[in-house]
């Protein structure tokens, strides 16, 4: 090899110093308001083409009932720790009622058996998980658009939002409230799924303080075009059976062709906005207020 | 042009490579066909209890298990031993963050492939990219002789090191038309938009949970290939070549008796 004259020797020692610098910097980087910012370009990015490729009407991929996963992995929320949430469960949902308001004409209150009573699509598909893996189950539930049509979008109606049971974590920055999606549960699940068993803890519930703090619990959205989309439902059957608490009983939204944290899970009431500015942390969901992509179409 | 287009392929690359681990990090398993079967991944990347009661890093593949404590499965974070498949050190950022992991991968991943459309339409509109990555007919007729050149790391001096060697030239074929393009792919198959737009293309890789780990293996047979790239850049004249790759001015240099 040539010999390391000066010259090369500062070259090389550069070289060395800027490439150190430049991977301890894209972590401080990531941490500024205009590196967030430079990030979230690539979101639009996907969200652009994907909407340009993707026709409203596209449906996502249908499976055969053979391709039904043994076990469809409950994540996030699987026991909702809420006191109310708990009473209505314990009286099997029969007091629940999904409230439908926001910018509509006529605002709803529906229970289990008016949800039952509408016109019901069934669909076997493929959940997706932000973390990587995937699951086929098949939805039953009433067609999202078949119940905002019954409450009339207003002509400002821009956006829907799912506000959940399930408390999330407590206003405040209680440390180590908050459930992450991405903490080793998996391996733990990994090795529990093995023997069986669907209890693999997602995070310990909260429920000996309940009122001394505000909690905050979990929210979602998406716009039109996808609240209208015939594969988008609230479903209250997961293969044949009432949805289990762990996959979000008594109702979950359905949006088939983004990731699972969109689905929300134990939604109480649907509320149709014009903007998401109000909505948690203005950034439309739960997740996306932690940083996540609102559009989870990738 | 094409130094120019490699170099910002050397950084989107690393990025995307970085933020991929991290990725994979939420879900160190991979599977086979549509859905995840979770009691028997293909590979995982986890930390165990060992029968001393401490916790061993442990890679499965298959039916192997090999024992990776301090690198994968289990190593250090900031001094704490921390349960992760990759260590902080590889993945971008540092901490475990899916969040800002994805964010960084989307960017550099349009970067990455607008880079890419740039560097093969100008290589075919001028015609370097047949004259510079298809082998010539007397290299293709000599090929065990540029084997066995290898072998003994002597490489091709004088006029002849003017263009690319019969292997380098299929390497980088292989590389840029087949192994760049698979990883493009199979990370869009993943995507259950894409899904939803282009069915063929998961179908193509045998499901999504298929695609996911030949994202995986590909980026693996990347890190492979840019590992025996940089060692053979460096054994054949690193200087010289750094100054080729970086300015064009390649030295011929005298030829050795």
């Amino acid at each position: 090899m040539a010999l390391l004259t000066p010259r090369r020797r500062f070259l090389a020692t550069s070289l060395g110093l800027v490439s150190a610098a430049a991977l301890g910097g894209c972590d401080r980087f990531a941490g500024t308001d205009a590196g967030r910012r430079t990030l979230r370009l690539g979101e639009d990015a996907n969200r652009f083409a994907q909407r340009l490729l993707l026709s409203p009407a596209a449906l996502a991929r249908e499976f055969p009932d053979s391709a039904i996963s043994p076990w469809f992995k409950p994540n996030g929320t699987i026991d909702p720790p809420d006191q109310d949430y708990r009473a209505l469960a314990g009286a099997k949902f029969t007091a629940y009622r999904l409230a439908v308001d926001g910018l509509v004409e006529r605002p709803l209150s529906l229970g289990l058996s008016d949800l039952r009573a509408l016109p019901a699509r069934t669909q076997t598909t493929r959940h997706d998980c932000v973390e990587g893996w995937s699951c086929i189950g098949r939805w039953t539930g009433a067609p999202l658009s078949e119940i905002l049509t019954r409450a009339g979008l207003k002509p400002q109606a821009r956006y829907v939002v799912f506000h959940c049971a399930d408390t999330m974590e407590y206003a405040g920055g209680l440390d180590g409230a908050r459930l992450q999606p991405e903490t080793p549960d998996h391996v733990r699940h990994i090795q529990l799924a093995a023997a069986g068993s669907d209890d693999w803890g997602g995070g310990e519930p909260e429920a000996q303080e309940p009122d001394r703090r505000t909690p905050i619990r979990y929210y979602e959205s998406i716009d039109l075009v996808d609240a209208l989309h015939p594969q988008t439902i609230l479903a209250y059957d997961l293969n044949g059976s009432p949805l289990p608490v762990g996959n979000g009983a008594p109702l979950r939204l359905r949006v088939e062709r983004q990731l699972g944290y969109k689905m929300a899970k134990y939604v109480m009431r649907i509320e149709v906005v014009d903007a998401l500015t109000g909505i948690g942390g203005g950034l439309g969901g739960y997740w996306e207020d932690r940083g996540y992509e609102w559009y989870a179409g990738i | 042009m094409i130094r120019l287009a490699h170099w910002i392929n050397a950084v989107a690359l690393l990025v995307l490579l970085m933020s991929g681990l991290q990725i994979f990090n939420a879900h160190p398993a991979l599977y086979w066909g549509d859905r995840s079967t979770f009691d028997a991944p293909a590979l995982s990347i986890t930390a165990e209890a060992g029968a001393d009661g401490a916790s061993r890093g442990i890679v499965q593949v298959g039916p192997l298990r090999l024992d990776a404590t301090g690198v994968l499965g289990l190593s250090k974070t900031a001094g704490v031993e921390t349960e992760r498949a990759f260590p902080s050190w590889a993945t971008l950022p540092a901490n475990q963050d899916l969040a800002t992991g994805r964010r960084w991968h989307y960017l550099f991943a349009w970067a990455f492939v607008l880079n890419g459309l740039v560097y093969l339409l100008y290589g075919i509109g001028t015609g370097q990219l047949r004259r510079r990555l298809i082998p010539d007919g007397d290299q293709i007729r000599d090929i065990g002789g540029s084997v066995r050149e290898h072998m003994r790391l002597r490489f091709p001096e004088g006029e002849e090191a003017k263009r690319y060697n019969v292997l380098q030239k299929l390497t980088y074929l292989v590389v840029v038309l087949l192994l760049l393009p698979v990883m493009v792919l199979a990370g869009l198959a993943m995507s259950p938009g894409m899904d939803a737009a282009w069915p063929w293309l998961t179908t193509l890789f045998g499901g999504r949970q298929s695609a996911r780990s030949v994202h995986f293996i590909a980026a693996n047979l990347l890190v492979l290939f840019v590992i025996v790239h940089v060692l053979l850049v460096l054994v054949s004249g690193f200087w010289n070549n750094m100054r080729g790759m970086v300015t064009g001015w390649f030295s011929l240099g005298t030829v050795r008796p």
